[in-house]
């Protein structure tokens, strides 16, 4: 068991490490802190220019779907550029338990994703005047965990898929381009027709980000309880989908003798 | 001549390039059709319905940037990985000759993006597509497009020397499309940030595009829109020639 956690903690730490190598202060803070702090600008603006909710809803929407750029690209990567560097090869053949090698991945990306929420929140706070109460800051960052959690999972799904697909770029920029869509992060459920708001039911986020508003509203945990059990359900069905598609495909790999081909 | 078959031949092959690549599907079409779809529901949501066609042509025009943005700085960074940089650098054109006709290229891949933003909400949203001025709106788009081309080599001209020019094209995405007003006025800015608007291309191409669509003054925009294309063109010959020199005198140009 031991053992197990030391692969799940430490060979996650060591693969974000190897895996995302390239990543400089020049590179981060554009990326990760620079494109949410002028998303969360772009769409307060857009929202305010179109008379269509408050700015609150744009800060917490906004904020909470910030984790998802590390979670989904971050997961996606942390899985599929093993193949890209062509180290799948060796990593699939030591004995690790693959459950540990395949979550404990998804821990530091799941960090950055809350690192990245975090300063969007606070954008909102020094530049968009956005004033929750303090008491309610706990159950926000729990609620917001949770939802990185959920990306990350889906993540690993997309990733997975990342194993034998050939450009699993496509896949990963066309989800997160239509959760920022579906999940009710800039326009409130209602406001879509029937069929989207029952996809986006089944998408990370959506519970996520409407638990997030309840409490920034002042709702109490309890009362959100619900919402924040859905999106832990949403994130451990997407895992364990995840991790089932990726041994099939492991296993298909190795069959067809295609494991680091393109 | 020869500039122009260089040009010519670059910029057929460039645009065959980016046409099969899904990285510009999702930047040129799937982007834009989505954050329309975006814009679409926030006006809807807010009953300012007679805006739809303002937020179709400001999604387009988002389109149109991303992918200038996006290629052009990938333009230099790929060339890079490729290996193929000093084969550009050391032929015999000046390096903003070899270069223009990739940008040329990006900027009009980006114009798929202002056709299916348009058909997208006509189709899906019912948006009404009767245009005041059509004839100067069919003058209006290329100009736009050339001109943002044009910005298009200024920055790619940047990435040279940076070597983390993806990461700068990443945070350059949102800024450029709220300093332009491309789906929302930009009296709703603080005023320091209308100086910044008016040396921005898009911000003049949205304008000119929007007139001609919606009524109102169309010459002024485009002229505007021509003579920054022009400028950011003589800006871009000499910063490449600049930092071309830069780069080779510090030995960096292929460094990634």
């Amino acid at each position: 068991m031991t053992r197990w956690w030391r692969i799940f903690f430490v060979g996650g730490a060591i693969a974000y490490r190897g895996l995302f190598n390239w990543i400089r202060p020049a590179m981060y803070i554009p990326t990760m802190l620079g494109a949410p702090l002028f998303q969360l600008i772009f769409f307060t603006k857009l929202g305010q220019f179109a008379h269509a909710e408050s700015r609150e809803f744009y800060v917490v929407g906004n904020s909470v779907q910030a984790c998802s750029m590390s979670s989904v690209y971050g997961m996606t990567m942390a899985v599929a550029n093993e193949r890209w560097f062509g180290t799948l090869g060796p990593l699939l053949a030591s004995p690790a338990n693959r459950a540990a090698v395949f979550l404990g991945r998804g821990v530091p990306v799941l960090a950055n994703g809350l690192l990245v929420s975090a300063f969007t929140f606070g954008v909102g706070v020094l530049l968009l005047g956005f004033r929750p109460a303090l008491s309610s800051a706990p159950a926000l960052a729990l609620v917001v965990v949770v939802t990185a959690a959920s990306c990350t999972c889906f993540g690993m799904l997309l990733g997975s898929i990342g194993l034998r697909a050939k450009d699993f770029w496509f896949a990963a920029n066309l989800a997160y381009f239509l959760m920022l869509l579906f999940c009710g992060v800039n326009v409130p459920l209602s406001r879509l027709p029937g069929w989207m708001s029952a996809i986006s039911r089944c998408l990370p986020l959506t519970h996520g980000i409407a638990a997030a508003r309840a409490v920034a509203r002042g709702e109490t945990l309890g009362r959100v309880g619900g919402l924040v059990a859905t999106e832990a359900g949403i994130a451990a069905a997407y895992a364990a989908a995840a991790f089932v598609l990726f041994r099939v495909l492991e296993h298909e790999s190795r069959r067809s003798a295609v494991l680091d081909t393109y | 001549m020869t500039a122009a078959r260089i040009v010519w031949t670059s910029f057929v092959i460039n645009l065959k390039m980016l046409a099969t690549s899904s990285f510009f599907l999702v930047t040129s079409v799937v982007q834009p059709v989505i954050f329309a779809s975006i814009a679409f529901f926030m006006y809807r949501t807010g009953d300012r319905a007679g805006t739809l066609l303002y937020a179709s042509l400001g999604a387009g025009m988002m389109g149109v940037w991303s992918t200038t943005l996006f290629a052009s700085g990938g333009m230099i960074q790929w060339q890079r990985w490729q290996g193929t940089l000093e084969l550009g650098v050391g032929s015999p054109p000046p390096m903003a000759l070899v270069y223009l006709p990739f940008t040329l290229a990006n900027a009009a891949t980006g114009m798929y993006s202002l056709a299916a933003t348009v058909i997208w909400g006509r189709l899906v949203f019912g948006v009404p597509l009767r245009f005041a001025h059509p004839w100067l709106f069919v003058l209006s788009l290329p100009a736009t497009v050339l001109s943002l081309g044009m910005m298009g080599l200024v920055l790619a001209s940047t990435f040279v020397l940076y070597r983390y020019a993806n990461a700068l094209a990443n945070l350059l995405e949102y800024p450029v499309w709220i300093a332009c007003g491309l789906v929302f006025s930009t009296s709703l800015l603080p005023s320091w940030t209308h100086p910044i608007s008016w040396i921005l291309p898009p911000y003049w191409g949205i304008l000119a595009l929007r007139h001609a669509a919606l009524g109102g003054d169309v010459w002024r925009p485009l002229g505007m829109v021509l003579a920054l294309g022009v400028a950011s063109f003589a800006i871009a010959f000499a910063t490449f020639g600049w930092f071309e020199h830069l780069a080779r005198a510090r030995a960096t140009l292929s460094l990634t």
